[in-house]
């Protein structure tokens, strides 16, 4: 089933949850080898090195934007696709291991989900949407919790996006400046807390 | 010398050490150390601290961002190497696979085992608990007292380092001057921690982690442990110059490239080697004892994992030091002199009293601690503080309803940001997503604490290891089958962790996800999942209800010793570490003077 069939086939449903793989690019299925007991652990790796990666140009285009409504830019720091989040997301659903497992069904048909739904909305798919008529649709996903009887799977769906794409963005140099890390540094003495912000917090 | 294969071992050694952790380190240390050749034989590959380890080494240059696979349970940088709780090719059988029959067992296969990522938690066992049975009726007692150990917890924190402090508490003993090294600086959230705990009558003092706070002293460290040895004094001075001290940052899970912390292959093996004493040789995976026809032990047979050959090793003296199930697995898997299955087992109690300690774990959220200012926090990795058990006193009374004590590992601060920041925060931001879930993640990012409690199980009848009937591993060796229960005194205990620390939390200002697991069954962690897994050829007062003697000798065979976890007769809530190198130690002591008697 190409990507036009299964929009339509979604629309039939009425953007009822896709139970259909969405197309992929370089791997049809997951890799069945990981990287082993006994990798090397001071070299770098990069995605798709280790197994192959999943997702077609479309799809990179849709993580991408979506990661960037989750983690826009701002004062502090760039969006998330500025900084590999879209690749580390495409190595974490083609990956062997058993949480990636778990995750690329989830991911995959909450992709196709978003392109049926804004489709069925508004006619187009979500990477044509405009800013406001994304956020319209993301209101409706973003806490499991509050999410209607309907959306609750796609609402399953954004909230395990959004923690790997927090996961793959505080992960970098960008992620911990952001958040004021300071540490993984060598230091001759290790002084503790400042005397003024212990009284501060009565805890001298 | 140092490395040989299989074909350039001696013809036979005065001491084979089975397993390059802590008991085998330590065990061939003192040996080696005071001129014993020693043949340490090691199941797992070689392994390089200095080359190897990921020092500094951050998320985002790992797959996966370093999270943790079956492949690497804790974690992409962790120092673990072909190891887990399953090993490829080398499997065990649950008897039970629901959680309160299940028992984990974890296992590494390299130089060094499981030292090389350990969480360097170093704490005595204390008068109690070498002595629970006399004290509360339960358990077993150990043929030793704390006044027996003692000067071997001296001479472990001497030679490898451990920082702490004397508190002067019930059951938790203090060290004699210039054991300790001072205690790392606190971090806001313990001291947060630390004020509430106590205003609800729980203590917190510093913890006792193997960790380099500064170099050790290598002119008076040496001295009161090899006061009549020049040469090993000497050895042992250049290898103490040669560690650095910790440097307070780059997990310790990791391992240590500057030797800041012990491992066995930074810490035992090098002084070891340097003395010419010590041959090791790595993929041998041991699988049973030799005996002789006068019924002694001639040495061990194993696999030789580069060829995959079987092959021998001979030696005055065996020592199995391949952790807790490994060496009961081994003595199950030998023949007696007269060809009957097991060997040390003339009790029938090798296997039995296997045990874990009690786990369970709450984390919250702390108001308090939101948005402060950037702060260095990596600080020394954790348990700059820590709660030793506080209600002696209550318990032996019967006022808790569990018989046996806990410590509580508890922590908090900026660590380094990883895969599982900003993760479910949903419960506390309401599902925020775009320029306010930076802010929600910024103003989160370090205000969470952590408490893990680890408690004491009392040996039970249920939980023991055997050998399976059918299944063996990749070289045809027979594998262990675990049978495990946990008794009311510990699932109790779990569901007393759980309240205590909500309870800190609460008095913290904090909150949890969710309220007190207060059903101790569902409170409970796995067995095996703390990795604390000792007892199985249990030491005792006499040959029919122990597998050996006080001094780690099994009682069927003179020349065999056990001197890894197995030997415990119970496990207190201290980790069983800095135990295990102190009683690893006096076998080696009590192995040398035997054989200066010419008696081995």
């Amino acid at each position: 089933m190409d990507r036009r069939t299964t929009i339509k086939w979604v629309l039939a449903a009425g953007a009822a949850w896709p139970l259909i793989e969405a197309p992929t690019a370089a791997a049809a299925r997951p890799a069945t080898a990981g990287y082993g007991t006994d990798p090397s652990l001071t070299r770098d790796y990069r995605p798709g090195e280790l197994w192959p990666l999943t997702f077609t140009p479309g799809q990179r285009r849709l993580v991408a934007i979506l990661a960037d409504i989750i983690v826009p830019a701002d004062p502090h720091s760039p969006a998330a696709s500025a900084v590999g989040v879209v690749d580390f997301i495409d190595e974490w659903v083609s990956a062997p291991y058993p949480q990636s497992r778990r995750d690329r069904p989830l991911l995959l048909e909450g992709l196709a989900w978003l392109d049926a739904e804004s489709s069925r909305r508004f006619g187009m798919e979500f990477a044509a949407l405009a800013a406001h008529q994304e956020l319209l649709i993301c209101d409706d996903i973003c806490a499991p919790a509050r999410a209607a009887e309907a959306h609750r799977a796609a609402a399953r769906f954004f909230a395990r996006f959004r923690d790997l794409t927090a996961g793959a963005f505080y992960s970098t140099l960008a992620g911990r400046e952001d958040l004021g890390y300071i540490g993984n540094v060598p230091l001759t003495h290790f002084e503790g807390p400042p005397a003024a912000l212990l009284a501060k917090l009565n805890l001298s | 010398m140092p490395f040989v294969t299989a074909d350039s071992q001696r013809d036979s050694y005065d001491v084979i050490v089975v397993g390059s952790g802590a008991a085998g380190g330590q065990s061939a240390y003192t040996l080696a150390m005071e001129g014993a050749k020693v043949l340490m034989l090691e199941a797992g590959r070689h392994y390089d601290p200095a080359t190897e380890t990921p020092m500094f080494k951050t998320p985002e240059q790992a797959p996966l961002a370093g999270t943790a696979t079956p492949d690497k349970p804790f974690g992409f940088y962790d120092a673990t190497i072909d190891g887990g709780w399953q090993v490829p090719g080398e499997p065990y059988v649950r008897a039970s696979e629901d959680d309160a029959g299940r028992f984990e067992w974890w296992r590494a296969r390299m130089l060094g085992g499981r030292t090389n990522h350990w969480g360097r938690i170093s704490l005595r066992y204390g008068p109690y608990d070498f002595k629970p049975h006399s004290r509360d009726g339960l358990g077993l007692d150990w043929p030793v007292s704390y006044a027996d150990i003692a000067p071997y917890y001296d001479k472990v924190e001497l030679l490898v380092g451990v920082y702490g402090s004397n508190e002067g508490l019930e059951n938790t003993p203090d060290s004699p001057s210039g054991c300790l090294l001072p205690p790392p600086a606190p971090l806001v959230s313990d001291l947060l921690i630390a004020q509430r705990a106590r205003r609800l009558g729980i203590p917190a003092i510093p913890g006792h982690r193997a960790v380099l706070t500064r170099p050790l002293d290598a002119r008076a460290n040496p001295a009161r442990l090899h006061p009549h040895n020049a040469t090993a004094r000497r050895i042992l001075a250049a290898d103490m110059r040669a560690r650095a001290a910790c440097l307070w940052a780059t997990p310790c899970g990791r391992g240590c490239s500057i030797r800041a912390n012990y491992q066995s292959t930074t810490v035992h093996l090098p002084p070891a080697l340097a003395s010419g004493n010590l041959d090791i040789t790595t993929d041998a995976m041991v699988y049973e004892v030799t005996l002789g026809r006068d019924g002694r032990a001639s040495g061990v047979s194993f696999v030789d994992r580069t060829t995959q050959r079987q092959r021998q090793a001979r030696a005055r003296v065996v020592i199995l030091a391949a952790s807790a199930c490994e060496s009961v697995r081994i003595l199950l898997n030998s023949k007696s002199a007269a060809g009957l299955q097991g060997v040390a087992n003339s009790s029938g109690r090798l296997g039995r009293y296997l045990m874990d300690t009690v786990g369970s774990s709450v984390s919250g959220q702390v108001p308090l601690l939101e948005s402060l200012p950037p702060l260095n926090e990596d600080a020394a990795d954790g348990m700059q503080l820590y709660t030793p058990w506080w209600l002696y006193r209550e318990q032996l009374a019967g006022k808790l309803g569990f018989a046996r004590g806990y410590h509580v590992e508890f922590g908090g601060g900026k660590r380094m940001p990883g895969h599982g920041t900003g993760a479910e925060l949903e419960w506390l931001t309401g599902g925020s997503y775009g320029a306010r879930f930076k802010e929600d993640v910024r103003r989160y990012y370090g205000s969470f604490v952590y408490f893990d409690g680890r408690g004491e199980m009392i040996p039970n009848e249920q939980s023991y290891c055997e050998i399976d009937p059918q299944v063996k591993d990749q070289w045809g060796i027979p594998v262990l089958r675990f049978h495990w229960g946990w008794s009311e005194h510990e699932r109790r205990q779990a569901a007393h962790m759980q309240t205590t620390f909500v309870d800190i939390i609460s008095a913290m200002g904090g909150r949890t996800r969710e309220p007190a697991q207060t059903d101790g069954a569902k409170a409970i962690a796995p067995g095996g999942s703390i990795i604390h897994e000792v007892g199985g050829a249990v030491m005792g007062a006499d040959a029919r209800s122990s597998v050996t003697n006080a001094w780690c000798q099994t009682w069927d065979v003179p020349n065999l010793f056990v001197t890894d976890g197995a030997v415990f007769a119970s496990n207190a809530d201290k980790n069983p570490t800095l135990t295990i190198m102190a009683l690893a130690w006096r076998a080696a002591d009590h192995i040398l003077e035997r054989m200066r008697r010419r008696e081995l």
